[in-house]
């Protein structure tokens, strides 16, 4: 596997949507490369920092405001 | 589905309920795509007026929710259009510009972010991140990576196929990636041989 066969292959290896052989030609390559084994890490904790970092707050407040625009504007369109 | 049934049907009470379900997740991912906070609140406001309008079209063929965010990415693309600035805002241009595929920066990230950063430096650090993605890349990446939406999700609420999107989400993360490595990647000593 070449480095950009691996690049074409990495979203569907997070995914877990690969073959078996597929998932042992991506584990073995970057075994021997350490720029994808890199690439593969960071990206990793790319997703997962967004995942788990709320970047825009919600409070009541705002939630408790837009709720009642939502439901007023809805009311009026009937 | 009993609550869209229910909602469709005119009940108004199932209606809120079903705002009350999805209001942050479309205000969120409004945010996201416009990073501008009064206009996700005018798009969530319009997303679910929409939405109740248009209750009798819902076929019930996807969720109820991926719908809901078709509707909110719809709105929340249109308001970037409208902005007055130089920015690209369709999705095939930022195809077209941006190669974001190849990956330069091959330095670790250690210790990790959390460990380098506070709470708010690093909060400061993902949004000012992702604000620099083009638009079209920062919503298939919101959908799927933030929102936990399925690849097939993104691609019925975007309106793209399967391969744009896994395409478009490999860019983005690629990229996001990429930028991210000049805060967090490791600056003292022994790269790894």
């Amino acid at each position: 596997m070449t480095c950009t066969e691996f690049l074409s292959k990495l979203t569907d290896y997070f995914d877990d949507h690969l073959e078996a052989d597929l998932i042992a030609d991506v584990k073995a390559h970057v075994k021997k490369c350490s720029h994808c084994e890199v690439v593969m890490d960071t990206t990793r904790k790319t997703i997962s920092i967004y995942r788990e970092n709320e970047l825009y707050e919600f409070p009541d407040a705002l939630r408790d405001r837009l709720h009642a625009a939502i439901m007023k504007k809805c009311s009026k369109s009937n | 589905m009993a609550l869209v049934a229910r909602a469709k049907q005119g009940d108004t009470a199932a209606f809120e309920q079903l705002v009350r379900q999805y209001e942050r997740q479309i205000f969120r991912v409004a945010q996201h795509i416009t990073q501008n906070r009064e206009d996700a609140e005018d798009i969530a406001q319009e997303a679910f007026l929409k939405a109740y309008g248009k209750l009798d079209q819902f076929q019930g063929n996807s969720k109820f929710s991926t719908w809901l965010v078709r509707i909110a990415v719809n709105e929340s693309l249109m308001r970037l259009r409208k902005r007055k600035t130089s920015r690209t805002v369709s999705m095939d241009e930022d195809v077209q510009t941006e190669d974001g595929a190849i990956p330069r920066d091959f330095a670790e990230w250690r210790p990790n972010p959390e460990q380098l950063y506070g709470k708010n430096e690093l909060g400061e650090i993902l949004r000012k991140t992702i604000q620099g993605l083009p638009p079209g890349f920062r919503t298939v990446f919101t959908l799927r990576d933030v929102e936990n939406l399925s690849t097939e999700e993104t691609a019925e609420a975007l309106g793209l196929s399967v391969p744009a999107v896994k395409s478009r989400l490999l860019r983005a993360r690629l990229q996001l990636r990429e930028r991210l490595s000049r805060y967090f990647h490791q600056t003292s000593g022994g790269s790894k041989s």
